[in-house]
């Protein structure tokens, strides 16, 4: 995700007619296809904000910042901002953590620790909609996971789905299963290019194992957490397709995400200028967190 | 984080042993006991998934997480000789190689243009482009939404695949050009020297050298668009176009109260995906994080 280089020239070569015409046809179709369908809409996403627009004909009834104020003192999107914190919280207070011990123990040669990488990756690369689904089977207190839990301990089945206190708590499961794989891999390949002389002279200066994990692989795996803890962040903040077929938002709206807020409330009510006005304010969320965190933690890296 | 080639590739397939020795004895055991159930933990829900589709609704009432007493394949044989789930599979294919295709064409043209051009502006369109980078879909759909239909693509399968290549160039334009410009300068300069132009250079020489890094960005812009939702979500209506994410929904939508049948629709939809993951794992697992640590 690096910004405009510094650091790369190119030896000096006059641009020749080649060149022209190369870049002529070379840049074009990216750069429309960009503008078209990745700038623009961001741009009218801004311009939309404004208005309290049903999508046809032009938007034309200005309301300033009413799309804003209305989000400010509304109890469902602060409910989702809350959510999407608590998935922040638990990725990187359970989830990371986890991650990386699983990581120090595949990393090392314990039997089957391909296997045992794949298998935890393994979710990663199923879809969110489906993971989605098989966990709202294991969470459905008359049929999975959950009814053998209560029948077990002779008590009424239990739907968490429908627990309006704890239902959120399902969502979090969830992203756990799915994501902490991908971040193991990272910490695995972060591992594997830690050089094994530094840990081995320093067992031979008689450092013990958590001396050793603590002042050499950590600082050493300083990178790849500050790469983890950036995609759980922005991963955290655009979750949408596991809270459809999991919870679809209720119940009594209390496990939406900012995304999943927009969709109900924005998009399957066709109202377009307020529903912008909720994807500006992830906009700015997301772009204020990624400029923040680079210039704070990665610098060096 | 642009290491040289592929820090991830050559050590996933645990090629040179990380640091630290094989743990001995006791603890050894414990860690592998540990894992075990880790691994119980991740694959019980996929388990359960594919054997309750085995199974009557009773049976799995009865028994959610057991082998099922009597094995229904009706179930699984239904899904597999109807239209529907081939449709789905199929939509989802010629949309996700579409984009794959058109990514790779406009990214890896734009990157060399960056990579081996300097005009005016350059910096600045590179930024530009990069800024895609910086926020998902999400943000812009309804825009996108209400673009979309003024440029008649609503219900097509281009509303879905010019989107989704739109948002995939930012990070493969990055990719690219730091791998192009990783090629020998040498070979740029002898070239020209032979009076080969950038076009025979980039189509004989930066292609067919640059192989590992164009499937990295195949696997991230395919992965991406088979496991898409948001965006068919929104742009498509006919159930005859829907990709499986979105006929899965449907389907659940529908047979709601049957589980067994949706589970077998589950395990047959996600099957490709696992079958895929299972025979190019090392490139799966090489694409999808080095493309999140060199970007």
């Amino acid at each position: 995700m690096s910004t405009v280089e510094t650091s790369y020239v190119e030896p000096a070569r006059r641009m020749s007619a080649n060149g022209w015409t190369t870049l002529v046809v070379f840049l074009p179709p990216a750069l429309l296809l960009f503008t078209v369908f990745v700038a623009l809409p961001m741009a009218e996403a801004a311009w939309y904000g404004f208005y309290n627009w049903d999508g046809y004909n032009r938007p034309e009834k200005f309301i300033g910042l009413k799309n804003y104020g209305y989000l400010i003192g509304n109890a469902t999107f602060t409910r989702s901002l809350i959510n999407n914190g608590l998935i922040i919280v638990v990725s990187l207070l359970i989830q990371l953590p986890l991650a990386l011990g699983v990581a120090l123990m595949v990393a090392g040669r314990i039997a089957g620790a391909a296997w045992f990488r794949m298998i935890f990756f393994l979710p990663y690369v199923l879809a969110d909609v489906a993971a989605g689904l098989i966990w709202r089977f294991m969470f459905d207190g008359g049929f999975g996971l959950s009814s053998v839990i209560t029948g077990a301990l002779g008590l009424q089945p239990y739907y968490l789905l429908a627990d309006k206190n704890w239902a959120f708590s399902a969502v979090l499961i969830v992203v756990l299963w799915k994501y902490f794989g991908f971040h193991m891999m990272l910490y695995v390949a972060g591992l594997q290019n830690i050089d094994p002389s530094l840990l081995e002279a320093a067992e031979m200066d008689g450092a013990s194992p958590f001396q050793r994990f603590w002042h050499i692989t950590l600082p050493l795996l300083g990178p790849m957490i500050r790469l983890s803890v950036f995609f759980s962040v922005v991963g955290a903040l655009q979750l949408f397709d596991i809270i459809v077929p999991l919870t679809g938002g209720g119940p009594f709206e209390t496990t939406n995400t900012m995304v999943s807020y927009l969709y109900y409330f924005g998009i399957t009510r066709m109202r377009v200028g307020f529903g912008s006005a909720v994807g500006v304010v992830l906009f700015l969320i997301c772009v204020t967190f990624a400029f923040g965190y680079r210039r704070l933690f990665m610098r060096d890296d | 984080m642009t290491e040289a080639a592929y820090p991830i590739t050559e050590t996933t397939t645990a090629a040179h042993e990380p640091a630290g020795r094989r743990p001995r004895g006791f603890g050894s055991i414990a860690i592998f006991a540990a894992l075990i159930v880790l691994a119980g933990v991740v694959l019980i829900p996929i388990l359960a998934t594919a054997l309750n589709g085995f199974k009557e609704l009773g049976d799995l009432q009865a028994n959610p997480l057991g082998l099922p007493h009597v094995w229904v394949w009706k179930n699984y044989w239904d899904v597999l000789t109807g239209y529907r789930y081939w449709q789905v599979l199929g939509n989802s294919l010629l949309i996700a190689l579409l984009t794959v295709a058109l990514t790779l064409a406009l990214s890896s043209m734009a990157a060399f243009a960056f990579a081996h051009l300097r005009f005016f502006g350059d910096r600045y369109l590179f930024s530009y482009l990069q800024l895609g980078l910086l926020f998902p879909v999400a943000t812009a759909i309804l825009p996108l939404f209400i673009k979309i239909r003024d440029l008649g693509l609503l219900d097509s399968y281009w509303g879905v695949i010019l989107p989704q290549v739109a948002f995939s160039l930012a990070m493969a334009i990055l990719l690219l050009r730091t791998a192009f410009r990783q090629l020998p300068s040498e070979l740029l300069d002898a070239a020209m020297m032979d009076g080969c132009g950038y076009f025979r250079y980039f189509f004989y020489v930066t292609l067919p050298l640059s192989g590992p890094i164009l499937s990295t960005v195949a696997v991230i812009s395919f992965v991406n668009s088979w496991n898409g939702y948001l965006l068919p979500l929104v742009v498509l209506n006919s159930e005859s176009r829907y990709p499986w994410t979105l006929g899965l929904m449907a389907y659940q939508g529908q047979y709601m109260t049957s589980w067994q049948l949706v589970l077998a629709f589950i395990t047959l939809t996600i099957l490709p995906a696992i079958l895929m993951f299972l025979m190019a794992q090392r490139y799966i697992v090489a694409g999808l994080t080095a493309g999140a640590v060199k970007a």
